[in-house]
Formats: C-alpha cells, sequence, structure tokens
C-alpha cells in the first residue's frame, strides 16, 4: 500500500454516519473511495453541491454538474444544489460536520498552512480559509515530510490558512491530534515506530502512554478501533 | 418590459474601464458567449470580480489571456497560470480573497449592507489592511461590499420577463451577483416563455434583470 493510500484510509476511518463532509481536491478526494459502504455520509462540493457522487459513465455527464475541481462528477438521489453564498453559510455557519485538506505545513499550535508559499505558488485560497475556520472537525491529510524536510514544524513559516486550531493530522507515518498542551502522538502507522516518528517530526510530539496503530490493512479499511 | 437583446448590442453599452462581475466557478455557469465578444469589441482596462480566472481557454481566461483586464478580485487563479504570470510581471493588479468572505462581499453589495463581519481571514495575511471588531470575545474582519457596473451572468434558463432558473453547479456566484450591478446582463442556455418557470422556481426574480440575451445562431 501507497503512502496515499494509507492516509485516505485511516481518514476514512474518522468518517461518521449522517455527516456532511468536504474533501479538499488531491488526496483528501481518494478518502470517498475507502469508505466503510455501511455509513451514509454526504459530500459537499464548495461549488454548490451537496451529494456529490462519482462521474457517470464517459458520455453521460452533465456539463453544469462539476466538483470544486471543475472535474464532472454526479449526484445521489436527495442531493441538492445552491448557491455559493449558502454553500459558504454551510461552511462557516458551522452545518459542514468535517473538512479533509491537504498541508504544506502544520505547527505545535495545530495551525494550518496550505494556500501559498509566496514568490513561488500563488494559486489563492479559494475555499480554504473558509473551511478551516468553520468546519465542525478539521482533518489535515498530508504526507509526512517534503523533499526530506519534516512539515510537522514548532511553528508554520508559510503564511497561514487560519488561526483555528486543526483537529487531526493524519500521515504516512502517525495520526496526530493537538491538545492545548502540544501534538500528541495518537497512532502510528503499521510497522512504524514511535522513535521513528519523532525523528522524523521538527516540532515537540507529546508521547502518551499508550501509543496506538493505525487500524488499517491492505484490503478493506478495519473496523474503527 | 422588453428585455431581449443581442451580445453585440449587450457588450457595446459596456465601456472601457468598467468593472464587471462575471458568474462561473472554473469556467461552468460562465456566460461564454458574451465573453467573446468582449474580447471581439476590444473592450480594455476591466476590472474583474469573479470567483477564478478559469483555465486559458476556458471562460475568464480568455479575458486574461487577451489582456483586456488591468485587476481581478478571485479566491483562485491556480488554473490560470497566465493571471499569475502577469500579476508576478506587475501587468495585472490581483486581489485574492477567501470565497466565502467573496460571495459575503458580492452579497453585501446587492443586499444594502454595509459590508459583513467574517472570523475567516484573522491572523493571516488576508487581514492586512483591514479593520477588526470584537464582538462577544470573538475577533471578526470587516470586509467592504463589492459592486460592479455590470453582472455578467449565466442561467439555465431565463423567460421574456427576467425570470431566471440555474442548473446544479452552474448556479455558483451567477444568483449573488445579480443583486450587484447597475446593470443585469443574463445569457441563458434556454429562453422560454413567462409561465414556463413557476414562481417557486424562479431563483433570481425578474426586476434584477436588465436585459437578456438572444439565443445563439
Amino acid at each position: 500500500m501507497d503512502e496515499k493510500t494509507l492516509i485516505a484510509k485511516r481518514v476514512a476511518l474518522e468518517m461518521e454516519h449522517g455527516t456532511l463532509v468536504n474533501l479538499g481536491i488531491g488526496l483528501p478526494t481518494t478518502v470517498a473511495n475507502y469508505l466503510d459502504a455501511s455509513l451514509e455520509v454526504y459530500f459537499q462540493s464548495e461549488n454548490g453541491i451537496l451529494g456529490l457522487a462519482p462521474a457517470p459513465e464517459q458520455g453521460m455527464v452533465d456539463p453544469d454538474l462539476t466538483d470544486a475541481g471543475g472535474g464532472f462528477v454526479g449526484a445521489v438521489p436527495g442531493a441538492a444544489s445552491i448557491d455559493s453564498a449558502v454553500s459558504f453559510g454551510l461552511i462557516r455557519g458551522g452545518h459542514l460536520d468535517v473538512t479533509v485538506l491537504g498541508g504544506l505545513e502544520v505547527d505545535e499550535l495545530g495551525h494550518l498552512a496550505n494556500w501559498t508559499v509566496p514568490g513561488k505558488m500563488i494559486p489563492g485560497m479559494g475555499g480554504a480559509m473558509d473551511l478551516v475556520s468553520g468546519a465542525k472537525k478539521v482533518i489535515v491529510a498530508m504526507q509526512h515530510s517534503a523533499k526530506g524536510k519534516s512539515k510537522i514544524l514548532k511553528r508554520c513559516t508559510l503564511p497561514l490558512t487560519s488561526v483555528r486550531r486543526v483537529n487531526l493530522i493524519v500521515t504516512e507515518l502517525a495520526v496526530l491530534e493537538p491538545t492545548d498542551a502540544g501534538l500528541v502522538l495518537k497512532e502510528v502507522a503499521p510497522g512504524v515506530t514511535v522513535e521513528q516518528v519523532i525523528a522524523a517530526t521538527e516540532a515537540t510530539l507529546i508521547i502518551p502512554e499508550h501509543v496506538g496503530v493505525m487500524p488499517v490493512s491492505e484490503n478493506v479499511a478495519a473496523a474503527k478501533a | 418590459m422588453h428585455k431581449a437583446t443581442n451580445c453585440t448590442k449587450a457588450v457595446e453599452m459596456i465601456p472601457d474601464g468598467a468593472t464587471l462581475m462575471i458568474g462561473g466557478f472554473l469556467g461552468v455557469g460562465t456566460p461564454t458567449r458574451t465573453i467573446d465578444e468582449l474580447i471581439r469589441q476590444g473592450k480594455k482596462d476591466l476590472t474583474v470580480i469573479a470567483n477564478d480566472t478559469g483555465r486559458p481557454a476556458v471562460g475568464i481566461g480568455k479575458l486574461i489571456v487577451a489582456k483586456l483586464v488591468k485587476k481581478v478580485i478571485a479566491s483562485h487563479i491556480g488554473t490560470n497560470p497566465e493571471t499569475q504570470r502577469q500579476m508576478i510581471a506587475g501587468e495585472l493588479e490581483v486581489v485574492l480573497t477567501p470565497q466565502g468572505t467573496l460571495a459575503e462581499q458580492i452579497r453585501a453589495g446587492g443586499y444594502g449592507l454595509g459590508g459583513v463581519l467574517t472570523a475567516t481571514g484573522i491572523g493571516t495575511t488576508v487581514a492586512d489592511g483591514k479593520q477588526t471588531i470584537e464582538l462577544n470575545g470573538k475577533q471578526y474582519l470587516i470586509e467592504l461590499p463589492l459592486h460592479a457596473d455590470f453582472a455578467l451572468i449565466h442561467s439555465h434558463r431565463a423567460d421574456y420577463h427576467g425570470n431566471l432558473e440555474y442548473a446544479l453547479t452552474a448556479r455558483n456566484f451567477n444568483s449573488i451577483m445579480a443583486f450587484s450591478a447597475d446593470c443585469v446582463i443574463v445569457e441563458p442556455e434556454h429562453i422560454v416563455p413567462v409561465g414556463v418557470i413557476p414562481p417557486d422556481s424562479v431563483v433570481t426574480p425578474f426586476c434584477l434583470v436588465d436585459y437578456v440575451i438572444e439565443r445563439g445562431n
């Protein structure tokens, strides 16, 4: 199982029945592929649809139905279409249960930076700032390091997306929970030691007496621990 | 009320230097014939308020590539490398705004509000130069309303009266922008007789729409 699949499978275990979820572009989008089929989870796309579904077969797409990356999608029975003000009213107003976003950096305060690298990458924040500020639960799904450098830092160096503390960070090495006291190591990936996570992380981690192992398997996502 | 016009006449009303709100999300729900006509008529020094700048060959992206835009207020320009290039070269002013804030600024501009208070952007570069206010122990940014000379919007259906109905994710900013410009020009996919869109299905009421562009050939 590659790193990104592992991350997506672990994040999928955080999804709960009857919730409204927004998945960011890229790795977060793949979380939908690993959901327990018995869960009823509705996906919001901030461009204006509640109840996103995979795209229909080629030749059957509706050009007026896309996700926030502009890709053609489908909709589940019971879906609702809305305008951008309603869409972000849902996000900011606390009506969105979970958002899963990628990250460039996260720090000991649980602050996320994921929208710009000044001078190099200036795509704009799109909906990211509203999502991090407003969703009930914010999960960051990202690789632990980039080019050999830890992305989990004492303090973010890149411009922040929000000063709201994110709820959970899932990487291919570990699951971390930002708390008042700092970043708590909740779980390690199968086959990874606590020492390996500490060595790969610039931030200081709080190591509880019991550190779990991510309950993910090669085939289907394991039952929630 | 006679609201029918064609693309050529509609765009002739728009002067160089105008501020335009243009609907759409990565080209979905963008009035494409109107954009092509802006390019054909070579309208220049435009200020564009929109969610994004499309892609180089899609939607608003075409206006950027044709160098007709001097300023963009948008939430995302990442899908159009030409926008970033012109911005870095100093040829184009770009104001990046969180998407939800942009929607609310446009809404405020059309709803007669003096601005909106939002926690989005607090503690980030978005707050630079803006007023903040503390209410009930929470910090908010004061975001000011946006208004345009023209709103160029797209709808799924329009009746002769100017009532509009939208399709799925092609609604996005269109229905909000219909409130916030001096002149609202709609490019519908289909034009239907008055009464075909039932009152409960009307999203944008006729009183907001100034011109309905005729069907293309």
